[in-house]
C-alpha cells in the first residue's frame, strides 16, 4: 500500500539501494533460520540410523534412508488411533465451539439487546483474572469427571473469549438495516442469526473457526492433565508425540505390541519421522489458510 | 402488574431468544472459569480428595508460607518477568523491524514468501518445538553438536549448562513469535495514509527520515498500547513453551522455571494441592492488579482502547 506507485516518480535513491540491500539480508536471514529447523527434522527422519549414531543429525542427510516411515506404517494402529481423536476432537471442537461463540457475538454486536456491555464484561472478565491452575484441575477431576474421558479434550477450550469478541466486531460490522428489515418481515432473533448474521460473517467465522481448529489440532495438555497412561487409545496426536519423544522406551514398546523386535526400531530417524506426521497437515494447509489466519491477526490488532 | 417487575427478569421474558442463544457459551463459561475461580478458597484450605473442596479443614496462611519458605516463590518469579521482559522487548523490536522492512522492499515475491516463512512457526505444536530442540542440542546426535565436531571444536552440553538456556528460550520464543507479531505491525503500518509518504518525497526526504518521522510515530500507539497490555500478563509465564523446550530438565531448573511451570509440576508428581493453589492465587492475584494497572495507563495514554 505504501506503494510502488510514487517510488517510481523518483530516480532511486543511493539510501534506497543501501536499504534495500539490508532489507533483503536481514529478512532472508531471519526466514532462513525460521525454515533451519523444519529442514534439520525432514533431513533427520530420512536419514540411516547408524549415520546418525555415527555422525549425528545434520542438515543433509549422509546416507538416505526411508525405513522410519516405513517402519511407522509397519505399527499404524496407535498412530492411527491418535489421528483419529485428534480429527475427532478437532472436528467436534470446531463445530460446536463455532457454533456457541457465533450465537453469542451475534447476541452481543445486537444494540437492541439491553444487556449487552454487562453479559460482554462477564465473558471478558475470565481472561483478566482466574483461579488458578488448581481448582480448576479439581473441579474437573471430581466434580465433572474428566478424568480419561474425550470431554476432557474438548470442554477446556470450547468457548476462547478472544474469539468471542472478534467475531462480534465483525458482526457489527453488518449494517444494521438489513436486521431492521428482517424484523419487519416478521423474523425471530434465531431466523435472522442463520439467515442474515452467518452468511454475511463468513470470512469472520472462517478465521475464527480456523483458529479453533488449530487449537484442538496442536492440543496436548489437556491429555497431559486428565489422560493416565492407560489410556494410551485416547491419547490425541501431539501428546502422542510427546510421549515418544520423552519416553525413551514409549516407541520400542509402540513396536513390541505389533510384533516388532526393539532392535529393529530406527529410534532416532523415527522420533523425527513423527514428528514430520504429525506436523505435516498444518505446513500441507497453511498456503492455502495463511491469509484466513493473517486477517484474524489484523482484526485482533484492531480490537487491541 | 408486569410494570412493577424487575427491568432484568422483563429483558430475560422479552428477549428469552437472546438469552438461550447466549446461554450455551455461558454455562461453558461458568464450568470452566467461574466455579473453579470459588476454588481460591483451596489456598486456605488443607484439601483432601475425600472432603472436596468444601469440606476439608482450613489452615489459615499456611499452604502461602510453606510456598514462601521454599524459595521457589523467589525463582520462579523473578524468572517469570525476567523472561517476560526479554520476550517483550527482543520480539517486539524484531517485529517492527521486520514490519517496516516488509513495507518498504518492493519484490512481491520476495516479501511473500519470507513473510509466510517467518508466519509459519506460529502455526506449529510446542511438541513439535520441543522435537526441534532434541533434534539440535541433543548430546549425542544434535545437529548443533554434529556441526561443532565436524568442525573438530568440542561439543556442547546445554543440557547441564545453566548460562545457554535463557539464550535458547528467547530464540525460541522470537522464533515462534516474530512471524505473528510482523503481520500485526504491518497491517498497522499499511494503515498509514499514503499521501504523508508522498508529501515526504516532494520535500525530499530520504528512506531514514520517511521511517523515523512518519512509520515510527505513526505505528507508536499500537506500540505503546501492545506493550502495556503485555505488561499486564508479565505474571504468567508461557507454560507450554517452557514445559516443551526445556523438558523439566532438573539441572537447570534454577533458571528455567516459571510459576506456571513450578505449579504444574507439583500438582503432578507430588499432589500438592494447597501449596499449589496458593503459588496460583498468588499469581493471579497479582496478575490482575497489574492488569488493572496497565488498564488505567492505556486509558491516559490511549482511551479508546482501554478494555474496560
Amino acid at each position: 500500500m505504501v506503494g510502488a506507485k510514487y517510488q517510481c516518480k523518483k530516480p532511486i535513491g543511493r539510501d534506497r539501494v543501501i536499504f534495500n540491500i539490508i532489507s533483503y539480508i536481514i529478512l532472508a536471514v531471519l526466514s532462513g533460520a525460521c525454515l533451519l529447523p523444519f529442514l534439520l527434522v525432514l533431513s533427520g527422519s530420512i536419514s540411516e540410523q547408524y549415520a546418525i549414531s555415527l555422525h549425528g543429525y545434520s542438515l543433509v542427510p549422509k546416507e538416505i534412508s526411508f525405513e522410519a516411515y516405513k517402519m511407522l506404517f509397519k505399527i499404524p494402529e496407535e498412530l492411527l488411533r491418535a489421528y483419529g481423536v485428534t480429527i475427532f476432537v478437532t472436528v467436534t471442537g470446531t463445530v460446536i465451539g463455532l457454533w456457541l461463540t457465533s450465537m453469542a457475538a451475534y447476541v452481543l454486536a445486537n444494540r437492541d439487546f439491553r444487556y449487552r456491555y454487562q453479559v460482554s464484561f462477564f465473558f471478558y472478565f475470565t481472561s483478566v483474572f482466574g483461579g488458578g491452575l488448581v481448582p480448576w484441575y479439581i473441579f474437573n477431576t471430581k466434580y465433572l469427571h474428566f478424568h480419561n474421558s474425550i470431554i476432557a479434550l474438548i470442554l477446556p477450550i470450547l468457548i476462547n473469549v478472544t474469539y468471542l469478541l472478534i467475531l462480534k466486531s465483525y458482526m457489527m460490522s453488518i449494517p444494521e438495516s438489513l436486521y431492521e428489515s428482517a424484523k419487519l418481515d416478521g423474523a425471530g432473533d434465531f431466523r435472522i442469526y442463520i439467515s442474515i448474521a452467518l452468511p454475511l460473517s463468513k470470512a469472520g467465522l472462517a478465521t475464527v473457526g480456523l483458529f479453533i481448529a488449530l487449537n484442538y489440532w496442536n492440543d496436548w495438555y489437556n491429555a497431559m492433565l486428565y489422560l493416565d497412561e492407560g489410556r494410551r487409545d485416547l491419547y490425541p496426536l501431539q501428546y502422542f508425540l510427546n510421549n515418544i519423544l520423552t519416553k525413551a522406551q514409549a516407541m520400542n514398546a509402540a513396536a513390541a505390541r505389533s510384533g516388532i523386535p526393539a532392535s529393529d526400531v530406527p529410534s532416532e530417524p523415527m522420533k523425527l519421522a513423527m514428528t514430520v506426521v504429525a506436523t505435516g497437515p498444518i505446513i500441507l494447509l497453511y498456503p492455502f489458510l495463511q491469509k484466513y489466519f493473517v486477517k484474524g491477526v489484523t482484526i485482533g490488532a484492531v480490537k487491541g | 402488574m408486569k410494570k412493577t417487575r424487575h427491568p432484568f427478569l422483563h429483558d430475560l421474558k422479552e428477549n428469552r431468544v437472546k438469552w438461550l442463544m447466549i446461554l450455551p457459551a455461558a454455562i461453558v463459561v461458568i464450568l470452566m472459569c467461574y466455579i473453579p475461580m470459588g476454588g481460591i478458597v483451596l489456598a486456605f484450605k488443607e484439601f483432601n480428595y475425600h472432603d472436596g473442596i468444601f469440606g476439608s479443614p482450613w489452615v489459615g496462611l499456611k499452604n502461602f508460607e510453606y510456598f514462601f519458605q521454599s524459595g521457589k516463590a523467589w525463582t520462579t518469579t523473578r524468572n517469570t518477568i525476567l523472561y517476560n521482559i526479554a520476550f517483550l522487548c527482543v520480539n517486539t523490536l524484531l517485529q517492527i523491524t521486520c514490519a517496516i522492512l516488509l513495507s518498504e522492499l518492493a519484490g512481491k515475491y520476495f516479501k511473500r514468501i519470507t513473510q509466510s516463512i517467518m508466519f509459519l512457526p506460529y502455526f506449529i505444536s510446542w511438541v513439535v518445538v520441543g522435537a526441534f530442540i532434541y533434534n539440535m542440542f541433543n548430546y549425542e546426535f544434535g545437529a548443533v553438536n554434529s556441526f561443532l565436531r565436524a568442525l573438530g571444536m568440542e561439543p556442547l552440553d546445554v543440557y547441564s549448562n545453566k548460562a545457554a538456556w535463557p539464550v535458547i528460550l528467547i530464540i525460541v520464543s522470537a522464533f515462534k513469535n516474530v512471524g505473528y507479531g510482523t503481520v500485526m505491525y504491518l497491517a498497522s503500518i499499511v494503515g498509514i495514509d499514503g499521501e504523508m509518504f508522498e508529501a515526504a518525497d516532494l520535500d525530499g526526504a530520504s528512506m531514514w527520515q520517511k521511517i523515523r518521522y512518519i512509520t515510527l510515530p505513526c505505528i507508536r500507539p499500537t506500540v505503546v498500547l501492545l506493550f502495556l497490555m503485555a505488561m499486564g500478563t508479565i505474571m504468567k509465564g508461557d507454560f507450554q513453551m517452557f514445559w516443551q523446550v526445556t523438558g523439566n530438565n532438573p539441572m537447570v531448573l534454577d533458571v528455567t522455571d516459571v510459576i506456571d511451570t513450578y505449579v504444574t509440576r507439583s500438582l503432578l508428581n507430588l499432589q500438592e494441592f494447597g501449596m499449589t493453589s496458593a503459588a496460583g492465587l498468588y499469581q493471579s492475584g497479582l496478575s490482575f492488579i497489574l492488569v488493572l494497572i496497565a488498564n488505567h495507563a492505556v486509558k491516559k495514554v490511549e482511551p479508546d482502547y482501554a478494555l474496560f
